[in-house]
Order: structure tokens, then C-alpha cells, then sequence
């Protein structure tokens, strides 16, 4: 932004509009060239080299099986993108998905109808959310902290309304829900909610005000705040969206396993926030897109879903996700490190100068900001 | 030169990509896995290739019953595989399961971390062809062909009372530390352990506490045990942990040697109060055997010898014969003692 209205000496002696155009990268550099890109490039790439080597990797089963598995992950990485974007985190999601797991089953055994269950558990998301909101925006705390004490809140209420019990006897219609495929295609019917809501997320996200302030807040609340974005409702709608998105979550969870329980989706918090940041959004908010974190979560779902097939056992593929994760946030770093030292703001991309003066005064400019 | 530093984010990806290309090519082609197709073929009919599927790796106790399991499957020529999830979570067996599936593997023997959690996942692997075995921890009995229990609520009850009376001689006041007041299966036990001591009139079972299966309370329970009842001549405790904590208070008491404790312990637990003397035996299964069992189990409703019938008898090597009894189970037999004599030979 310091590059456009900087006022940066024109070398060039015609009078020529200056357009954002000039000192822009081209439509499809900026749309392929980024690291969302690499993610999915990478899928890609795995995917092909699985088809190839692993037996059995490559059929409508394997991929019915992958989607159920990744489904829950995919739905809260949607909403966990925004709060990340926002600088902020929320640590509760799983717990949530265990609580509303064992309210949806205790609500449904009290002999109440599914829908009934469903909603109530949806209305617990968003209670829960409200309060994770309401701690870090009107009382000011960080989120990292509220959202640990939330963690094992939520998680000690679900533990402590079922103990060791499980509420299992839904209805057959509504368990086989969960898990039907769309004809043969081997991908589950619930990939249609998911997909919806993907879209839903991404228009918010890229293409609104609403979304443009998420990131704003992200790079500088305190210059959010001024230009005009209500933070505090921002970070509020977000943190109850993602209880009710986890909520959702809880209740596809129960249905697909057939199994309310208190610990259910113990630890899935982690696997969530390493796909969202796999997926190229940044832990210090106001950077990340939404296709790179979808490209993050299907990569470590194939991943882990290849290496089972290959029988490596389960040790080994929680390193290989580690390591991918770490070197993809170092990588990350040193190629924004080696972007900062070489970039040329200020000076129109097609025109070739070599102005050493120039470059050294906008450099620094550009690391002020 | 912007390009240039793509072209490196690209390289970093390919590099990434052939990472992964070398692990997997590497795991499949070292581990077993194109071995379970090729063994099927070989064995002609019988698909023989048997996977062990814990509750998580990492535990000794699955440690031990998959070592028996594989040991009987290279007893009858079978393919042994065992894969599982890091943690023992309700969920965390079912894409193993949906793998085992795709992979048409001949068995899969489980043992459940969550009764129906897994059941949909198995019924799919039924009805693609495998046959599943359940160990240590059962599904609901329609989500599989076999359960093969470690041990009966009965000869568990029992086997706790024969040593108390056994160590005490018979007659004198007893107590029993139990895991919380609404555990299913130590309530079902004590209630066994009540009606079994009628057969032992001198007996006189004076208090019941609860340690809550937390170390800390389990070790204060003992000691206020030992306080109020100072008569005191036994402990009982079904649960692994309680024992333990027992048996560290006690060792370190003047209550060492005179006051007999056992129940249900794992041996290296147990190892150091039993040769110190604080314990002179304690039960539980021998996992080795459950897993050994259970393989003998799977290969029998492979190969059609029994049908879950029950009456249905197969031989288990070493074990000798067993019958399948009412809801499709098969039992080990009585719980194993544990003792100095034994106690060496056993890592879980």
C-alpha cells in the first residue's frame, strides 16, 4: 500500500496516467503464483503420485471415506479461517463438538424429535460462542487464553452430563444420512452442505466489506478501528459463527459414528488450526485465503488416508504431517523474507530502471510498514 | 525477479511432493500391506491375513496380546499385520477399519474403544468380505462375528476371593477399594465377590471405598482404611489402579506383611511390591493368551470351522479346545495369578 501512494519519482519523461495496473503483477501471476497455489498444486501432486503407487488409493471408496473423515475438520477450518485472519484464535471448537454431541444425544433420549436435538444443540453452539465472543471483546481478554479456559469448560460439561455412558440409539434414517453418497460418485451427500458453505464463506470473506474488514482488523485493529470497521462486532459475529459451525459439526459427528459422547473429537482443535495454517493463513492474522485452507485440510486428509492405505502406521504419519506443516511455515517465512530484500515497489514493473537510489529509499519505506 | 522466487516455491513443493513420494513407496513396499492380496491367493480359499487392530499404539498391554495374536497366526501359516490409531479415542479406529475394508484384509481382530462407534464401519467390512473378531473390549454383539472375553464377571469375582482367603487364612475382616461408586463393571464384581464369600463364613467383608481410579485418593483411602479398621487383615482391589496405590502405601506402613492386599493389578505395576513382599499375588488375564485366542479364533470363523454358533468348538494351539458360548463369545478361562514365581516373564 506505502508502493501506490508513496510519492515516488516517475523517471519516465511522458505524462502517463499511473495506473495500478503498472505496479500490479498480472491477473494470473497474482491468482497462481501464491502460496494457496502451492497447497493445491501439492494435493495435486499427491494425489497423482498416490493413484499410482498406493493399491487401492484411487476409487470412489477411498474418496467417500476420505470426505467423511475430513468433513467435521472442513467445516470448522471455514469459520477458524476468519477468526485467524483476525488475529484472534479459538481453541474450544472440539470441545464445543464434544458438547453439542452430548446435548444432541441427551435431548434426543429425553424423547424429543432429531430436529428438535439438532437445534438445541446449534443454539448450545452459539451460546458457547457468544461467550468466547463476549470475553475477548467487551471484557478485552486475549482469545488464546479465554478460548483455553473455554476448552476445558465446554469438555468438562460434556464429559459431566453423560460421564462414561454413550447415548447410541438414533435413528437408522438419520445415522445413514450422515454417511449416503450421491449416486456412485462415492462422495457423501453432506459434501453438498459442506460445499455450500464453503461458498458462503469465501463471498463473505473475499468479496464483501464485511470480509475486507476482517482482514483490516487482522494487519491493524487499532487502524480497523479508525477507518471505519466495528471491530468488536466483527470479532463477536465470528466467534459465534464458529460455535455454531462447530455445534454443526458435533451433531455430523454423533450421527456419523451413531454415538454421543463426552470426548468425542478430543484434539481436533489442533488438527483444524494446523490445516488452516497449512493452508497458508497466517497465525498473526490478515493473511490467508479460503481455497488455500480447503487445499490445506484435503491435502493432510490425503495424506494421512494414502499412508494408512500403504501401512504406515500412525506415528509415522502424524511426522510426516508434522514436518510438512513446519517447513511450510518456514517456508512461508524465508520467501516473505526474500520478497522484502528484493522487491521494487515504487517502480512500474515494465519499465526496466535500475535506479539503486530509489530502490534503497523505498525498501526501507516499505519495511516501516 | 520475482519469477525467480516462484520458480523456489515451486522447487520447495516438488521437493516436498518427492518427500512424500519416497515415504510412500517406502511404506508400501517394506510393510506387509501388498502381502495381504498375495497371502489370500496363496492360501487359496482362506484368506488368512489377520490384522490386530488395539485400542492405540504405544500401550504394553496391546503390546503383549498382539505379540500372542501374531504368534499363533505364524503357528498356522496366516499373515499377521497390526496397525492402529496414536491416540485411543472413540473415533480414531474407524478410517483403520474403512483401510482394513479396501484392503480386503481375511480378519479383523479389534479391540473396541467405543461400543457402537465403530459398529457401521465394521458392518461394511462384514459385508465386504472380512470376518471381525472382537477382544479385551467388545462392539455391540451384531457388529461382529466373535468376542473372545479375557474373563467372566464370575471367575473374576472368584479368583479375588480364593487368594484373599487364601493369604488371611480363611477367616478375619476385609475391605474392598474400589474404582468410583457407579463404575459398571467393579459394582457387578463386588456384588459377585458378596455372594461368593458366603462359601467363607469367617470372612467379614467390613467397608467399601471408593479411590475413584485417581492414585492420590486411592493411596489416602488405604490409609484411612487401615486407621479405622485396625483389625484389618485384607484388601481387595478390582481395579489396576487402586492396587498400585495400595501397595505403595502399604509398603512403606507398618502394615507391611500383616495386612494382605490383592485384587486386579498389571505386572509391572505390581513388580516392585511383589518382591518386596507387600503383595504375594495378584490377577488379571494373560494378555499374550487373550491375543494368542483370539487369532485361533479368527482363523476358525475364517475357514468356516465354527459359525458363532453356540456349542461351536475350535482348537486354539496350545490352548487346547474351546467353545463358543451364548452370544457368540468365546472366554479365556480363569484370570491369571501373578506371583514372584511368574512375574519376571511378563512386560505390560
Amino acid at each position: 500500500m506505502a508502493s501506490v501512494t508513496a510519492p515516488a519519482p516517475v523517471p519516465a519523461p511522458e505524462t502517463k496516467e499511473r495506473r495500478y495496473l503498472d505496479y500490479g503483477q498480472p491477473l494470473w501471476r497474482r491468482v497462481l503464483l501464491t502460496r494457496e497455489m502451492a497447497i493445491i498444486g501439492l494435493l495435486i501432486v499427491v494425489i497423482i503420485v498416490a493413484s499410482a503407487v498406493v493399491p487401492k488409493f484411487g476409487t470412489t471408496v477411498t474418496l467417500g471415506f476420505l470426505f467423511l473423515d475430513v468433513t467435521p475438520i472442513l467445516l470448522i477450518a471455514l469459520p477458524m479461517t476468519l477468526v485467524i485472519i483476525t488475529g484472534e484464535i479459538d481453541l474450544s471448537v472440539a470441545s464445543m463438538v464434544g458438547l453439542s454431541s452430548v446435548i444432541f444425544g441427551v435431548v434426543y433420549q429425553a424423547g424429543l424429535s432429531m430436529p428438535t436435538a439438532a437445534l438445541a444443540a446449534l443454539v448450545v453452539g452459539a451460546v458457547g460462542g457468544t461467550i468466547n465472543g463476549l470475553l475477548v471483546t467487551a471484557v478485552g481478554l486475549p482469545s488464546l487464553a479465554v478460548t483455553i479456559g473455554t476448552l476445558a469448560l465446554f469438555r468438562g460439561l460434556a464429559v459431566g452430563i453423560l460421564g462414561t455412558t454413550a447415548v447410541t440409539n438414533f435413528p437408522r434414517y438419520w445415522t445413514q444420512l450422515a454417511k449416503d453418497k450421491i449416486g456412485d460418485t462415492g462422495i457423501p451427500i453432506v459434501m453438498i452442505l459442506v460445499a455450500i458453505l464453503a461458498v458462503i464463506f469465501a463471498v463473505v470473506l473475499h468479496f464483501t466489506p464485511f470480509g475486507r474488514g476482517i482482514y483490516a482488523i487482522g494487519l491493524s485493529a487499532e487502524a480497523a478501528q479508525f477507518s471505519g470497521v466495528r471491530v468488536k462486532r466483527t470479532k463477536l459475529i465470528l466467534f459465534v459463527v464458529i460455535g455454531i459451525i462447530s455445534a454443526l459439526a458435533g451433531i455430523y459427528y454423533t450421527l456419523r459414528f451413531g454415538s454421543s459422547r463426552g470426548d468425542n473429537a478430543t484434539g481436533m482443535e489442533l488438527q483444524v488450526i494446523a490445516a488452516v495454517l497449512l493452508g497458508g493463513v497466517s497465525i498473526f492474522g490478515g493473511r490467508g485465503a479460503l481455497h488455500g485452507v480447503i487445499g490445506g485440510v484435503l491435502l493432510i486428509g490425503v495424506l494421512a488416508s494414502a499412508l494408512r492405505l500403504a501401512n504406515v502406521t500412525s506415528d509415522v504419519i502424524n511426522i510426516i504431517t508434522g514436518v510438512l506443516l513446519v517447513l511450510s511455515v518456514v517456508s512461508s517465512s524465508i520467501l516473505a523474507w526474500v520478497q522484502s530484500k528484493r522487491a521494487k515497489p515504487g517502480i512500474p514493473r515494465r519499465q526496466t530502471t535500475d535506479d539503486a537510489p530509489t530502490q534503497g529509499r523505498e525498501t526501507n519505506e516499505k519495511g516501516i510498514t | 525477479m520475482k519469477f525467480g522466487n516462484k520458480l523456489r516455491t515451486i522447487a520447495v513443493v516438488a521437493a516436498l511432493s518427492l518427500a512424500f513420494a519416497a515415504a510412500g513407496c517406502g511404506g508400501g513396499g517394506d510393510s506387509s500391506g501388498e502381502a495381504a492380496p498375495e497371502a489370500s491367493a496363496s492360501a487359496e480359499e482362506a484368506n488368512l491375513a489377520i490384522t490386530f487392530l488395539p485400542k492405540n499404539l504405544g500401550n504394553p498391554y496391546f503390546d503383549t496380546s498382539d505379540k500372542g495374536g501374531e504368534t499363533a497366526i505364524k503357528e498356522f501359516g496366516g499373515t499377521y499385520q497390526e496397525v492402529g490409531p496414536a491416540e485411543a479415542t472413540p473415533d480414531a479406529q474407524v478410517s483403520y477399519i474403512n483401510t482394513l475394508t479396501q484392503q480386503q484384509v481375511g480378519a479383523i481382530v479389534i479391540s473396541a474403544n467405543d461400543k457402537q462407534a465403530v459398529c457401521d464401519a465394521l458392518t461394511e467390512a462384514r459385508d465386504a468380505g472380512a470376518k471381525v473378531i472382537t477382544f479385551d473390549s467388545d462392539t455391540n454383539p451384531d457388529c461382529r462375528d466373535l468376542y473372545v472375553n479375557q474373563a467372566t464377571a464370575e471367575g473374576i469375582a472368584k479368583v479375588q476371593i480364593d487368594m484373599i482367603a487364601e493369604q488371611i487364612g480363611d477367616a478375619g475382616e476385609i475391605a474392598i477399594l474400589s474404582a468410583s461408586a457407579n463404575a459398571t463393571n467393579q459394582n457387578a464384581w463386588i456384588e459377585l465377590m458378596k455372594k461368593e464369600l458366603a462359601n467363607h463364613p469367617n470372612i467379614k467383608l467390613v467397608d467399601t471405598v471408593y479411590g475413584n481410579d485417581k492414585d492420590q485418593e486411592s493411596f489416602d483411602k488405604t490409609a484411612a482404611l487401615l486407621q479405622s479398621h485396625p483389625d484389618l487383615k485384607g484388601i481387595i482391589s478390582p481395579t489396576t489402579v487402586g492396587i498400585a496405590a495400595a501397595a505403595r502405601y502399604l509398603s512403606t506402613s507398618k502394615a507391611k506383611g500383616k495386612v494382605a492386599l490383592t485384587g486386579l493389578g498389571t505386572p509391572n505395576q505390581m513388580k516392585e511390591y511383589v518382591e518386596d513382599g507387600t503383595v504375594k499375588e495378584f490377577a488379571l488375564w494373560n494378555p499374550a493368551d487373550l491375543g494368542y485366542l483370539a487369532a485361533y479364533g479368527a482363523k476358525a470363523v475364517i475357514t468356516g470351522e465354527i459359525k458363532g454358533n453356540e456349542g461351536d468348538k475350535f482348537t486354539a494351539g496350545k490352548l487346547g479346545e474351546y467353545t463358543v458360548g451364548p452370544d457368540k463369545t468365546v472366554v479365556l478361562g480363569d484370570p491369571f495369578k501373578f506371583n514372584k514365581e511368574n512375574i519376571d516373564q511378563f512386560d505390560f
